[in-house]
């Protein structure tokens, strides 16, 4: 069931909700958290869809903002809240409403959102595309317990990883390090059998991935050792590879579907190692909303490393990831001395960095590009 | 910065919550893989658990029957199982990973070359796979096969793996038909296998619901104080089918609903429902307090006026016309198998001192439900006129345990309206409603925990031992007491029933 309402208020919202949940027959309300969605025209409907179809395992409300600041200063002048109920039906078990933010109104989203939470339940944050720089201190921010950003989906995404880092706040996570649970649950269970000391790691993966740089962080922050990220075709990670005195560890995904794990001593074993899709994605990020503190330390331990360890001893582990990042996108940091990561400037040099990412033996004492990625950090 | 071979994992974390447990390096062995539970509960389960990622990289599926099949034939047995049983959707990549690792022995459990095999195939598994010697032996097999499985499984020196490998037992129900045969079985199994090596599978505590009882019970605050018999007038736990013995003549008759499955999962759920708090949530401590219940578990002294059996008779189910117990093929027309029990229970401890536990299972009955009702007592004075509050039962709360699965609360409102009139009305929360649409199976779950080594979910033997021994004496006195009544299909069950609850003053809940 949809209803439209122009030029509209949040209690009018509200109390279009309550009709629609009436008449579709279906008083007990069993959503469990509201998902609240920023995002643009362009960019909502895939946002929405994932969401929705997440929604199936997390009964929930969306609200979906979408911000329409006017191209014109008339238009800008003006201020304007259109909305559209849909409940259960097509989009999923919970309720969902599309809330268009017209002129200035688009600079007062929270105005609009806060009487339509659910009472009592956590409220979830996802910036599909563009994320604040401080989404703790975003007026919407500040609502919700969890907010999710993506940093795949910025301009650049090394450098908004190092943002990240700087403003986490506990709450925040981000849809990269989403991507490599499967990775790392992997990697987790070859490590709960027998292996001798590891002395360093590979992680290899196509380039303007962050989530080859975040599970290189996090190996190097619970490994202790040197980890190098070097770039490949993809698609997505390709491979991890954990040198011991015994020989090396080594989980490798061509296909993007079906990875070998070959251990030292024993035969080797294919594992299944889907790429998901984001409603995957935005599912395993309801399950728990309480502050990912594994994010935070793989976030951080990359932040500071970066910063310190520019030309360095290169066994400084994550400036060995630094470095290896320098392989393939560092072009992009070193494009400029940019003061917003991920913000308008056109990193045309990342693109010709990325034009040639040929099995680049990143971290190939790339400390130059590595101390690019330093500075455009700090 | 180096690491040892023995220490921790670095890659683990308490705190890293979004990896899962997966189990290690390890194999399964099915007993009895042809049978209607391998087909349909255990190869989905396999591949459920490793669809989502839970088995191990390696993990090797290895059946065993008397079938005269190779590898392949078997592969394309579990293949489809899977495709028609399985809950997540099928994916070409797990498949292929999971089929790598299967094998097959054709055999009887008197032969011993066959488990000669056996071992030559877990031997080349382990080092064709990777299993590192670790199995679970799952016995989907009649109970009166246990021991020369068991035998063998020791003989051929399967039953103790190399190194700090381990060797794991998994038996389903029954678990004996009384007292002595299941401490027999225990001691046949118990042989050849440590205790804590053997997991009996009671597929009732894998279920979210049932797990769900404990994160009721002592997570929250606004139940506990409730749970006692200050408040509860008493308990009814019903589990009916509305099936009747289907094609189980042979294994049913002589067993009866009562050890069927009041034995084990009424009986376990009257544990989980009336224990106390345990000190923490460990296999141990569960079962000290799982075990205190059951043996403060006392019988009515009349056990004719408190116990009632009875037998399904020809009758319209449902829209459908259905045979009686006693016409059912293979059943001895003059049987006296209970297709039908309920009892009453209390409970000797200060909790629950005075409050009756009633439990009845049955086949053929109004419809498939599994269900705790905890019915609390009226309220001691009433301000309201008793014509206001004639429409008001006692307040409850239900625990759906299948389906619809969720907690329903049942307490008095107000009708809309000049006078005061008081009617009951429900609150409700459905699983289905407010977590995933599908959450797994019991047996994804049971087999995880059994890889894993995690013995929370599985009743111990001194339970199993315990069930028998408050059930004995009713199956008893029934022997030397008259017959089951006729009761027909369709319906609650006999009328004896109602009687029983009636000379109490009270009467069975609707489920």
């Amino acid at each position: 069931m949809n209803i439209d309402l122009t030029d509209t208020t949040s209690s009018q919202v509200n109390a279009a909700l309550v009709q629609a949940r009436r008449a579709a027959g279906i008083p007990a309300v069993g959503m469990v958290l509201t998902l609240v969605i920023v995002t643009d025209e362009g960019n909502h409907y895939d946002a929405l869809k994932a969401a929705s179809e997440a929604s199936k395992e997390h009964p929930s409300r969306i609200l979906v903002v979408i911000k329409r600041p006017g191209r014109s200063p008339r238009e800008r002048k003006m201020a304007r809240l259109d909305a559209e109920v849909r409940i259960a039906g097509e989009s999923g078990t919970g309720e969902t409403v599309l809330l268009r933010l017209h002129g200035e109104l688009a600079g007062h989203a929270q105005s609009v959102v806060l009487p339509l939470l659910l009472p009592d339940a956590p409220v979830v944050l996802w910036w599909p595309d563009d994320a604040p720089e401080h989404p703790s201190e975003d007026l919407l921010g500040r609502l919700a317990a969890r907010r999710i950003t993506d940093a795949q989906a910025t301009e650049d995404p090394v450098a908004t990883l190092a943002l990240r880092a700087r403003t986490y706040t506990p709450g925040d996570t981000d849809l990269a390090w989403t991507r490599i649970t499967p990775w790392r649950s992997v990697l987790a269970a070859a490590l709960d059998q027998k292996h001798s000391a590891i002395t360093s790691a590979v992680v290899e993966g196509e380039a303007y991935n962050p989530s080859g740089e975040l599970l290189a962080l996090w190996l190097a922050e619970r490994l202790r050792v040197p980890v190098q990220r070097q770039v490949s075709e993809g698609p997505g990670l390709t491979a991890v590879r954990l040198e011991t005195a015994d020989g090396t560890i080594c989980l490798d995904r061509a296909n993007g579907s079906l990875a070998e794990l070959a251990m030292p001593g024993q035969p080797d074993r294919h594992v299944a190692l889907q790429r998901r899709d984001k409603s995957e994605l935005i599912a395993e990020e309801l399950r728990r909303l309480d502050p990912d503190e594994m994010y935070a330390s793989a976030v951080k331990f990359g932040v500071s490393r970066l910063g310190k360890g520019i030309s360095g001893p290169a066994e400084q582990p994550a400036a060995r990831a630094g470095a290896g990042t320098g392989g393939g996108s560092g072009g992009a940091a070193a494009s400029g001395s940019r003061g917003k990561p991920g913000g308008g400037a056109r990193p045309e040099p990342a693109h010709k960095a990325a034009g040639a990412p040929a099995r680049t033996a990143g971290g190939a004492g790339d400390a130059g590009t590595g101390g690019a990625v330093g500075k455009a950090a700090s | 910065m180096s690491l040892s071979t023995s220490g921790a994992n670095p890659l683990r974390d308490p705190r890293d919550r979004r990896l899962p447990r997966i189990a290690g390096p390890s194999g399964l062995v099915i007993f009895g893989v042809t049978g209607d539970l391998s087909r349909k509960k255990l190869m989905p389960a396999v591949y459920d658990l490793a669809n989502r990622g839970l088995l191990p990289p390696g993990f090797s599926l290895v059946g065993f029957a008397r079938r005269d099949w190779e590898n392949e034939d078997f592969a394309q047995v579990v293949h489809e199982a899977v495709k028609e049983h399985a809950r997540t959707p099928f994916r070409e990549e797990v498949w292929q990973q999971l089929a790598e690792g299967f094998r097959f022995v054709p055999g009887e459990f008197s032969d011993d070359e066959a488990f000669e095999k056996l071992r030559e195939t877990v031997d080349e598994l382990d080092k064709a796979r990777g299993t590192g010697g670790n199995f679970a032996f799952y016995l989907s097999v009649p109970p009166k096969f246990f021991p020369s499985v068991v035998q063998q499984l020791k003989k051929h020196g399967l039953s103790s793996g190399p190194g700090d490998s381990w060797r794991r037992a998994v038996i389903e129900k029954p678990f004996g038909h009384d007292l002595t045969s299941a401490q027999e079985l225990n001691q046949v199994v118990h042989e050849v296998f440590r205790p804590s090596d053997v997991f009996r599978i009671d597929h009732y505590l894998g279920k979210e619901t049932v797990q769900n009882i404990l994160a009721l019970r002592f997570a929250n605050t606004m139940f506990e104080p409730l749970w006692n018999r200050s408040y509860v007038d008493h308990v009814q736990i019903t589990m009916a089918e509305d099936i009747g013995i289907g094609g189980r003549a042979g294994y049913y008759d002589g067993i009866g609903a009562a050890r069927d499955v009041i034995q084990n999962h009424l009986l376990q759920l009257l544990a989980l429902t009336a224990m106390e708090e345990p000190s923490s949530f460990d296999a141990t401590a569960l079962v000290t307090e799982k075990l205190k219940a059951l043996k403060a578990v006392k019988l009515p002294r009349e056990l004719g006026k408190h116990t009632v059996r009875g037998q399904y008779a020809h009758g319209w189910q449902g829209g459908e016309e259905v045979l009686g117990y006693l016409e059912e093929e293979g059943i001895d027309p003059n049987s006296k198998t209970d297709t039908y029990a309920a009892i009453k229970l209390e409970i000797d401890n200060r909790r629950w001192a005075g409050v009756p536990f009633y439990l009845r299972a049955g086949k053929r009955l109004g419809r498939r439900v599994t269900e705790i009702a905890v019915v609390f007592q009226r309220a001691p004075h009433s301000p309201f006129d008793t014509t206001d509050t004639q429409e008001l039962g006692e307040n409850a709360l239900v625990i759906r345990v299948q389906p619809d699965e969720g907690i329903t609360i049942r307490f008095g409102s107000k009708v809309p309206g000049t006078s005061m009139e008081i009617r009951d009305v429900t609150m409700d929360f459905a699983y289905g409603e407010s977590f995933t649409e599908s959450s797994p199976e019991a047996y994804e779950r049971l087999l995880l925990d059994v890889l894993l080594g995690d013995a929370n979910l599985f009743p111990r033997h001194q339970e199993v031992e315990e069930s028998w021994r408050i059930l004995d004496p009713v199956e008893a006195y029934w022997d030397q007491h008259g017959k089951p009544e006729q009761y027909t299909a369709g319906t609650w069950g006999p009328k004896a029933a109602d009687e029983m609850l009636a000379r109490d003053g009270r009467s069975w809940r609707r489920p």
